[in-house]
């Protein structure tokens, strides 16, 4: 098992590096390729009309005229060493690990990374406990009472969770709960927990419900048909001629077995959420990781894009290995080697 | 055997009178099993014989009570120990399952929750009926596989089931089914999935246990062979009806259903080449929905001419040939041992 | 991948959010008691367009707190280094520029006023040197007294340094400061030579040229002070020195910005604005949508961009009249235009660019930018308004702007395409109103039989790359191209030089698309920037839009408009002309 882990952790630190390298190519390789000069790169990230003076400063404050190896290389040397960077009249020291700074509104990347992980970490924990719970549960039942009007009355909302993008439940919820009846906070109402507990669990609640919603619904889904087909099994049949009770067969013996496969994917999901939950923050207007990406893609704003993209990356990557080392946990049959 | 009346409780241990299985299906009503009625004694071993999709393994559900509450339609009577089972509630069967009534599954490897170790499979099944400490149950549970034959039980307890082979897999379930001693035992193809060798050591092993345990045991599976040396009784089944009964002697010696004939036929013997089949049984098992209309067994039935026609237009009534020995067939009983005598005992022992 | 479907994702969600409006917030509820200011105050008798020509809610009630939400965040909250419309109207809240324009709705707006100085410019006799005296006396947040040498460093940091990039570079186009490096590279202030502070209140600009709306420039956030021991570059935006009504509390980038009080604020020394809610508080990189319906709801109080509100807000506006009552419709400085290429055949001839003046349908080309709500049919350059702006028509096309076939068909017999011709149509692909706007063009000249090729550029290099290039222009034929305008002051040469002057032709980034290159117009602008009486000037700049517009390759569709909406426990709302939407230094928040 340590062998395995080890062996992981090298060949993720390898992922991150290729994900560096590919999110760089993409921004600045492919742009160079299609005839973009390193002016033209740099006319998005002076104000409108700048003269060509201001484009040539902003060259130059942003490396844009130097050759892709030494900038990437300058970008790598940052997260191992930190850099140093004009801010005008003096120059401040990033510290490593340095992600460098926002092309458009000079921030280091790294700290506006750790400020804004709170705010991501709420919403997709929360979210994930209740879809987690809300889902399953929905999927049991509707496995149990196959075909009744309950089963039939779920798959339909289900449906529905699975086809609706949050873009739109999600201010169709604020427009009822917050604005209409004003049993829950509006937008852009998002508090840190450390600073109003209270507040940080009012404001949470209608994204959390939306983004569950999509995803209890998928998980119902999943359920339901694990739940369907593990109930088939002759190991089910088994634990009732033993006399179980219908209870504890489903729970003890049909349960675990639909969880599993469900807990992995579980745990991919909230990985990949970790990364930043875009639609959802968009439109909760929730200051988390997927806000500031799908900003800064619209902004061209590489550095925030590149600091995300091994964020996310990291967080899937240790996802992974996480669900890796609990498959092999939870189902005996799997050893890691 | 006798056609069930409304009489109070039987002597015998177990006694079914016309059970009837049926599913509704989208296709139609399935006709599982179709008034199917026998006797079993303690200590005694009953062979159920047939093709799958025979009934046999729904009657051995039905017994347990596993087909309660779901969508199937059960009639008929079930006595075990002077106790109605079909009527009875769900909830009082199922606290005789796995103590007075145990199961040994086909295929252990698919039978055995994957998740959880042998020990504490065998743990829960004797602790659902014996309130006793989990220490307590392993004891227990050790004790049973070492009495099944598996070596260093107490290491192997807390092993998972696909650690172990084909044959030791087999003899944890005979330990789990056997852990509450239970006094009717039902074993559904327990030595399918196992080589030639390891099915002797098994089948062995349930006799032994059987006459340590004095259980009725039932052994369904659709080979004969099987049930040879096991069984002192032998029920063959086709269409979910019961076609020919009788002692396991009657059966392999004087048997008078062409149905059973091709099952001897079909039966693989050391003394024949592989390849020399006699009696194949053409055609494939019928639809449980669209029963073949009189004789079930009319379309694959060599000898239908013989019947007069009846055979396509008249169900055979079950009737008893001689002490104990009942079939199901419009032939009558003269022709049927003539045609035994004369054309099939031959053929089989001429080889 | 990432990017692409998270933009599809978000433009359905868009789509869907329309059908969204009927069961939207309801409008002036309860709100939420939590969070909510409260929409249920004093019922408001104000009527449509009441902002527009009035202040609407006056009130001296101070206290409360202001919120504004925004959908995106600023180049900079550092006044000297911004480009954003409305960071030019805000930061004022907190920086004084020498000179700001009249805290009055109408035209009176207009009309700039001293704010620091104590005087509008004086000019020498050559137009080149422009003087303003600072009032005395007046105090940053910490205390200590404004300096001339602070606005002249101010200058200096915006238009000189690599660093701020974000804002206009006016001053380095316009003072006399050659080989100036910028305060950063040069820490000492007296090499920079363009700008001269005789004493602690006199600020002189010296001018390469004269320049006769310098006034305008002064006016632009860039004059206001900063003290130089004060200045962290980029990081300025966080910790600016404050002249004005307020101060800044804190300011996470991004995410929130927190004004309050201003205890050093003279408003004796200030004619235009007030200081009546304690605190500010803006909110960045909120969804667009969502802030339609906290305004709906009075959870805030104003769109900080000044934009307007988004198509499904606007749709449930204008289906409820008492809703449509908290709403003005203002000009924004946009004109929304096609540009005729001279040089692309036939565009060479002037009555081939007079047959599509005459034969668009400028109803169909308004309908895009949403109708009369979205902007008036425009017929010449100058917005209503711009300083200077006259109302003609030389191309009536049709008693209802549907186009007049009949003058159209002339104009071509006279170009000598009787049947018609093909060109091509340029447009910003990514903008889906523009795009829209290039199908209605193309369906009006279909119908003279002027068959048109549509062809869409990305926005992003439409100015480096394709419109502004005129090689590019030449050899892809592209005859028309759709096109705005805004000016950075309301006037016509800050309306008209960039995109009229012939002299402004460029390889790259040309925004004079029709490459009109006359003399007339050439000296005519020559001659209003250096003309120091104003009505005189402003006559000037009437006569080279009507020169433009007789060589007939401008093709106006309209003066574009905004809806804002103004939720009832808004006080002294008005819509400020300079800036085209509510002046955020006079609002006040009913408790």
């Amino acid at each position: 098992m340590v062998a395995f882990i080890v062996r992981r952790v090298i060949a993720a630190v390898l992922m991150l590096v290729i994900v560096s390298v590919a999110t760089f190519a993409i921004f600045f390789l492919i742009p160079r390729a299609l005839g973009q000069t390193p002016e033209g790169m740099a006319s998005r990230y002076v104000g409108r009309d700048a003269t060509p003076e201001a484009i040539q400063g902003a060259v130059k404050r942003l490396h844009l005229d130097e050759p892709l190896v030494v900038q990437y290389g300058r970008f790598a040397k940052g997260i191992v060493a930190g850099q140093e960077y004009s801010i005008g009249p003096r120059m401040v020291q990033c510290p490593a690990p340095c992600f460098g700074y926002s092309f458009n509104n000079n921030q280091p990347v790294w700290p506006t990374l750790l400020d804004r992980l709170p705010a991501t970490l709420s919403l997709a924990i929360g979210a994930a406990i209740i879809w987690l719970v809300a889902g399953v549960s929905i999927g049991v039942i509707s496995a149990l009472r196959r075909g009744t009007l309950t089963d039939r009355l779920a798959m339909t909302v289900a449906l529905a969770g699975v086809s609706l993008p949050i873009y739109f439940t999600g201010l169709v919820s604020l427009a009822l709960f917050a604005y209409t009846l004003g049993i829950f906070p509006g937008g852009g109402s998002y508090t840190p927990f450390t600073e109003d507990p209270v507040m940080w669990f009012q404001a949470l609640v209608l994204p959390w419900v939306t983004l569950a919603f999509l995803y209890a619904a998928l998980y119902a889904r999943l359920t339901r048909a694990g739940m369907l087909e593990t109930m088939g099994e002759d190991y089910i049949r088994t634990a009732r001629a033993k006399g179980l009770k219908e209870r504890t067969v489903v729970s003890k013996h049909a349960l675990r077995a639909t969880l599993t496969p469900i807990l992995t994917i579980f745990g991919l999901d909230v990985g990949l959420l970790l990364g930043g939950a875009v639609l959802t923050e968009s439109t909760f207007s929730i200051p988390g990781i997927g806000k500031l990406v799908i900003d800064a893609i619209r902004g061209n704003d590489l550095p925030v894009v590149l600091g995300v993209t091994l964020f996310a990356a990291f967080f899937i990557v240790l996802a992974n290995l996480v669900v890796d080392v609990l498959y092999a946990v939870v189902d005996p049959r799997v050893r890691l080697s | 055997m006798t056609t069930p009346s409304a009489s109070p409780a039987p002597g015998s241990f177990l006694e079914l009178r016309d059970l009837r299985i049926h599913f509704p299906t989208e296709d139609g009503l399935v006709k599982s099993v179709d008034g199917l009625s026998f006797r079993l004694e303690r200590g005694k071993t009953l062979g159920i014989v047939g093709e799958s999709g025979s009934g046999k393994s729904v009657t051995s559900l039905g017994i347990l009570g596993l087909h309660k509450g779901g969508r199937a339609k059960i009639s008929g009577e079930i006595w075990l120990d002077g106790e109605e089972l079909v009527g009875a509630s769900p909830d009082h069967v199922r606290t005789l399952r796995g103590k007075k009534m145990a199961m040994i599954f086909q295929d252990p490897l698919s039978s055995m929750h994957p998740f959880y170790t042998v020990g504490q499979q065998i743990i829960e099944a004797y602790r659902i009926h014996h309130n006793v400490s989990k220490a307590v149950a392993r004891k227990h549970a050790i004790d049973m596989l070492g009495r099944v034959g598996i070596p260093q039980p107490d290491k192997r307890v807390d092993s998972f089931p696909h650690e172990f082979s084909g044959g030791m897999r087999q003899r944890a379930m005979i330990a789990m089914a056997l852990s509450c001693d239970p006094e009717l035992l039902i074993a559904d193809e327990p030595t399918t999935a196992l080589d030639v060798t390891v099915q002797a050591q098994i089948l062995d092993l349930m006799l032994d246990l059987q006459r340590e345990f004095n259980s009725a045991l039932i052994i369904i599976t659709h080979d004969l062979g099987v049930v040879a040396e096991l069984s002192d009784d032998i029920l063959v089944m086709y269409g979910g009806k019961c076609i020919e009964y009788g002692a396991a002697e009657d059966i392999f010696y004087r048997p008078e259903h062409p149905y059973t004939w091709g099952l001897l036929g079909s039966m693989p013997r050391l003394d024949r080449e592989p390849t020399e089949r006699l009696m194949p049984i053409k055609g494939t098992p019928p639809s449980l929905i669209n029963v073949p209309s009189g004789c079930a067994f009319n379309p694959r039935c060599p000898y239908r001419e013989r019947t007069g026609g009846k055979a396509t237009t008249e169900v055979p009534q079950l009737v008893e040939s001689d002490g104990g020995h009942l079939v199901r067939c419009h032939m009558p009983r003269e022709e049927r041992r003539a045609i035994w005598e004369n054309e099939i005992k031959p053929m089989m022992e001429g080889s | 991948m990432r990017k692409t479907k998270a933009l599809a994702l978000a433009a359905l969600g868009t789509a869907l959010t329309m059908g969204l409006a009927a069961c939207g917030g309801s409008a002036g509820g309860g709100g939420n008691n939590n969070t909510g200011t409260g929409n249920t105050g004093a019922a408001s008798t104000a009527k449509h367009n009441d902002g527009y020509t009035k202040v609407v809610n006056p009130s001296d009630a101070k206290g409360g707190t202001l919120k504004f939400a925004y959908s995106d965040e600023p180049d900079s909250m550092d006044p000297g280094n911004t480009y954003y419309a409305w960071n030019w109207n805000f930061s004022r809240l907190y920086a004084r520029p020498l000179l700001t324009y009249t805290a009055a709705p109408g035209e009176e707006g207009l009309k700039l006023v001293p704010d620091l100085a104590e005087g509008l410019g004086e000019a020498s006799e050559d137009g080149k040197t422009w003087t303003y005296k600072l009032k005395k006396g007046i105090k940053y947040d910490d205390g200590t007294e404004v300096k001339a040498a602070d606005v002249k460093y101010a200058i200096a940091r915006s238009n000189f340094s690599a660093e701020l990039t974000d804002g206009p570079k006016y001053f380095a186009e316009y003072l006399d400061a050659e080989g100036y490096e910028g305060p950063y590279k040069d820490k000492d202030l007296a090499n920079f030579k363009g700008i001269e502070t005789p004493d602690d209140y006199t600020i002189v600009f010296k001018l390469k040229a004269p320049f006769s709306e310098f006034d305008f420039l002064v006016a632009n956030p860039q004059s206001a002070p900063v003290p130089q021991a004060k200045d962290t570059g980029l990081e300025y935006e966080k910790a600016v020195a404050s002249t004005g009504p307020y101060k800044m509390e804190s300011y996470e980038v991004g995410k929130q910005l927190n004004l309050v009080k201003n205890e050093n604020w003279d408003p004796a020394t200030d004619t235009t604005r007030k200081q009546l809610p304690d605190r500010i508080e803006v909110q960045f990189k909120q969804n667009a949508e969502d802030i339609d319906q906290r305004l709906l709801a009075g959870q805030v109080h104003a769109d900080l961009g000044g934009t307007g509100v988004q198509p499904a807000a606007r749709a449930k506006i204008v289906a409820d009249p008492k809703l449509k009552d908290s709403t003005d419709n203002p000009y924004t400085p946009f004109n929304r235009y096609a540009m005729m290429s001279t040089k692309v055949a036939p565009f060479d001839n002037i009555d081939c660019r007079k047959a599509v003046q005459y034969a668009t349908d400028q109803v169909a080309t308004q309908a895009p930018w949403g109708g009369p709500l979205g902007g008036d049919i425009g017929s010449t350059l100058m917005t209503p308004t711009t300083v200077g702006y006259q109302q003609f028509d030389l191309f009536p096309n049709g008693a209802d702007n549907k186009g007049d076939a009949a003058k159209a068909k002339e104009s071509l017999s006279a170009c000598g395409q009787p049947n018609g011709f093909e060109t091509n149509i340029a447009v910003r692909g990514d903008r889906p109103k523009e795009v829209q706007v290039a199908e209605a063009l193309q369906a009006s000249l279909d119908k003279v039989g002027i068959k048109a090729t549509i062809k869409k550029y990305p926005s992003g290099d439409w100015s480096a790359q394709y419109a502004g290039r005129p090689d590019f222009v030449h050899k892809n034929k592209l005859g028309i191209m759709i096109a705005g305008w805004g000016a950075d002051w309301p006037s016509g040469f800050g309306f008209l030089s960039q995109i009229v002057d012939g002299r402004f032709i460029k390889d790259s980034g040309n925004y004079n698309m029709m490459e009109l290159n006359d003399q007339a117009v050439n000296d005519l602008l020559d001659k209003g920037i250096q003309t120091t009486d104003a009505a005189e000037r402003n006559k000037i700049w009437g006569e080279v839009d009507k020169k433009v517009m007789e060589s007939a390759a401008f093709l106006p569709f309209v003066y574009e408009k905004t809806l804002l909406f103004r939720p009832s426990s808004l006080t002294n709302v008005y819509v400020h002309p300079a800036y085209g939407m509510y002046d955020y230094t006079w609002l006040g928040v009913q408790q």
